[in-house]
Parts: C-alpha cells; sequence; structure tokens
C-alpha cells in the first residue's frame, strides 16, 4: 500500500493530471439550470391544467366566481396542485427574470435594486399565495348565500 | 461586467429569434402571474370584492388578453421542451431547426383547438 503511493507521487511530479480548477462560487448556477429543465417539465402538467379546467370546461372563464372557488379548493387536490403551481412557478420565473436582469443590467448599483425588488415581489406573492391556500373559507358567514358554492348552504 | 459584446456567433436565425421569444414570453408570464396571485388573494376579503375583479377578466378587451397569455404559455412550454432536447438529446443541436418548427406547427395546433373555444365563451353572450 504504502509502496504503491509512493510510486504515484513520483509520477506527479513531471506531469500532474488534469486538476479541476476549485469554484470559488459554489454550484449554484449549475442547479439553478438543472432547476430550470426539471421544474419546466412539471409546470407543463400544472399550468395546462390550470388553463383547461379554468378556460375551457364548462362556460370557461364565464363560470369563474367565488363559488367557483370556493368548489375547488374545498378538494384537497386543487390545493395541493395550486400549491405546487405557484412554487414551481414563481421559482422558475424569479430565476429566469434574475438571469435577464444579470444580462442587461451592468452597472452594480442598478443590478443590486433590480434583484431586490425581485426578490421581495418574489416573497410577497408567495407568502400571500401560500396563505391564501390554507386560510381560505368558502363559506364566510356573513356573506349571501347566492355567491357561495352550493354546500355552504347543504 | 463587460459591455455589449461586439460579434458573437451566435446571431440571427431561428436560433436567436426563438431565444428572443422564449424570454419575452417568460417575462410577460412572470408579470401576469405576480398580478394573478393578487387578484385570487381578494378571496380573502369577500366574495363580492373577488367577482368584481374576476368580472374585469371576463370582458371581450380581457379575453382578447387572456387569449395572449395562452399564447404566450403554449409557445413557452413547447420551446421549453426543444430547450430540454437540445440540451439533454445527443442529436438534438443538430435539429434544433427543424424541432422549432415542429413547436410552431404544435402551437398551431394547440390554438387552433383552444381559440374557438375561449372566444366563443368570450364573445358568445355567457352572461
Ligand atoms: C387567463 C388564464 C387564467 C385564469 C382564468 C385563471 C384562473 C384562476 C382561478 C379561478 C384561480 C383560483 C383557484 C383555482 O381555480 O385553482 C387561480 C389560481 C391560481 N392560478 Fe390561475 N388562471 C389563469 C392563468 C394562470 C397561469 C398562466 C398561471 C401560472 C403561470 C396561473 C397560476 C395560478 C396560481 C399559482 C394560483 C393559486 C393562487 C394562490 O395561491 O392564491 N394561473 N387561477
Ligand atoms: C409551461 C411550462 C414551462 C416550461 C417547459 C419552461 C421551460 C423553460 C426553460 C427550459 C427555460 C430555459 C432556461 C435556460 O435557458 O437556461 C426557461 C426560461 C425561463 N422561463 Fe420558463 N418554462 C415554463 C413556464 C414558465 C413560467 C410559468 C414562467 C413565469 C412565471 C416562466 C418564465 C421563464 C423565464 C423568465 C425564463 C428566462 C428566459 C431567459 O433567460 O431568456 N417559465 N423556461
Amino acid at each position: 500500500m504504502a509502496h504503491g503511493t509512493a510510486a504515484v507521487a513520483k509520477l506527479d511530479s513531471p506531469r500532474s493530471p488534469y486538476v479541476r480548477r476549485k469554484t470559488t462560487r459554489g454550484n449554484y448556477e449549475l442547479y439553478s439550470w438543472v432547476f430550470m429543465r426539471a421544474s419546466g417539465v412539471v409546470l407543463i402538467v400544472l399550468i395546462f391544467g390550470h388553463l383547461f379546467v379554468n378556460l375551457m370546461v364548462g362556460d370557461g372563464v364565464h363560470a369563474i366566481d367565488f363559488g367557483f372557488v370556493g368548489g375547488k379548493w374545498a378538494n384537497p387536490l386543487w390545493q395541493v396542485w395550486d400549491l405546487l403551481m405557484l412554487w414551481l412557478a414563481m421559482i422558475h420565473g424569479t430565476n429566469g427574470v434574475r438571469t435577464i436582469i444579470n444580462d442587461y443590467a451592468t452597472r452594480d448599483l442598478t443590478r443590486g435594486i433590480l434583484k431586490g425588488l425581485l426578490l421581495l415581489a418574489f416573497a410577497v406573492v408567495v407568502v400571500l399565495g401560500t396563505l391564501v391556500i390554507f386560510t381560505f373559507d368558502p363559506c364566510p358567514p356573513d356573506a349571501p348565500a347566492e355567491l357561495l358554492a352550493s354546500f355552504c348552504t347543504a | 461586467m463587460p459591455t455589449a459584446p461586439a460579434g458573437t456567433l451566435y446571431r440571427g436565425r431561428e436560433g436567436m429569434w426563438s431565444w428572443v421569444a422564449h424570454r419575452v414570453t417568460g417575462v410577460l408570464i412572470f408579470f401576469f402571474l405576480l398580478v394573478h396571485v393578487l387578484d385570487t388573494a381578494l378571496v380573502r376579503v369577500s366574495p363580492e370584492a373577488y367577482n368584481a375583479a374576476i368580472g374585469t377578466y371576463q370582458t371581450p378587451i380581457m379575453g382578447l388578453g387572456e387569449a395572449g397569455l395562452v399564447a404566450a404559455i403554449v409557445f413557452h412550454a413547447f420551446n421549453g421542451i426543444r430547450i430540454l432536447l437540445v440540451d439533454f438529446w445527443a442529436k438534438g443541436p443538430k435539429y434544433q431547426k427543424v424541432m422549432l418548427w415542429v413547436v410552431v406547427g404544435l402551437f398551431v395546433v394547440t390554438m387552433a383547438g383552444f381559440l374557438p373555444r375561449h372566444l366563443m365563451n368570450v364573445f358568445g353572450g355567457g352572461h
């Protein structure tokens, strides 16, 4: 064992093998590249499903009102669906816009401000959207019954 | 930060224009999504507030806007798959042009399925 190690060490000196430069910034860009592709595939299913149910089935946009949302979010499937769609689309979109800011905003200050605003918008929308899905009450007590989903009066 | 690159290998033709379109549609969808989560949040205010906001989505002008949004998503989604194939399929780069025309074809077919139905909902009376 010790012998072998010594031999390798000897070979090292004249022509040391190629050693990859240690990255100094971590692998963030690599993970983000992979994430854009993986999330894209999932988003196709989520968004096409969302658009189909909300625009194509029945009366399309005309069917959407408070009662419609109440009916959908009474079903855990659509709660999870919308939650996943919210998070994946927001991370995907925010990361995409971050790339675009990096491409066009050449001044450090401008770039910093734009990315700060982007992060703020991301945080507000994701937190708000998540709270809305989980704190939603399909049958608010003081609302007129004709505006609510049918199961509220049953 | 370097300034604008002077001459790049990657200019003009299908490769660049599909990239521009992918970028523009991506940003468009992103800003729509910001507004969309805010308007959906009105369900936490009151049924009346939500219905008033969503009522503005049911006008003919917004109906056309929705058609544009769906078009943007359909292109971005199909071209996204093309990007995946260029990156992960060995023959992807060779067929990137052909695949763009496949994307355009699928786009036309999908929109031909969607538009009549949507426009009927928007313009065909409804409520
Ligand atoms: C014009 C087309 C669209 C209409 C009419 C529409 C309608 C709706 C409606 C009625 C809801 C309430 C809950 C539900 O139905 O699931 C909703 C929620 C949602 N939509 Fe859409 N949508 C459209 C396009 C989109 C697109 C393109 C995206 C993604 C980029 C999207 C992402 C979401 C998300 C994430 C939620 C959940 C919001 C929350 O967490 O509060 N929608 N949409
Ligand atoms: C429908 C499913 C979707 C698929 C298949 C998809 C796919 C992709 C892919 C593969 C990229 C390429 C990134 C790169 O070149 O490294 C990308 C970029 C991008 N996407 Fe999506 N995406 C989808 C939905 C969305 C949504 C909902 C949004 C907005 C919320 C969005 C916004 C963006 C943006 C802003 C970029 C950056 C464009 C650029 O850097 O030029 N995408 N998408």
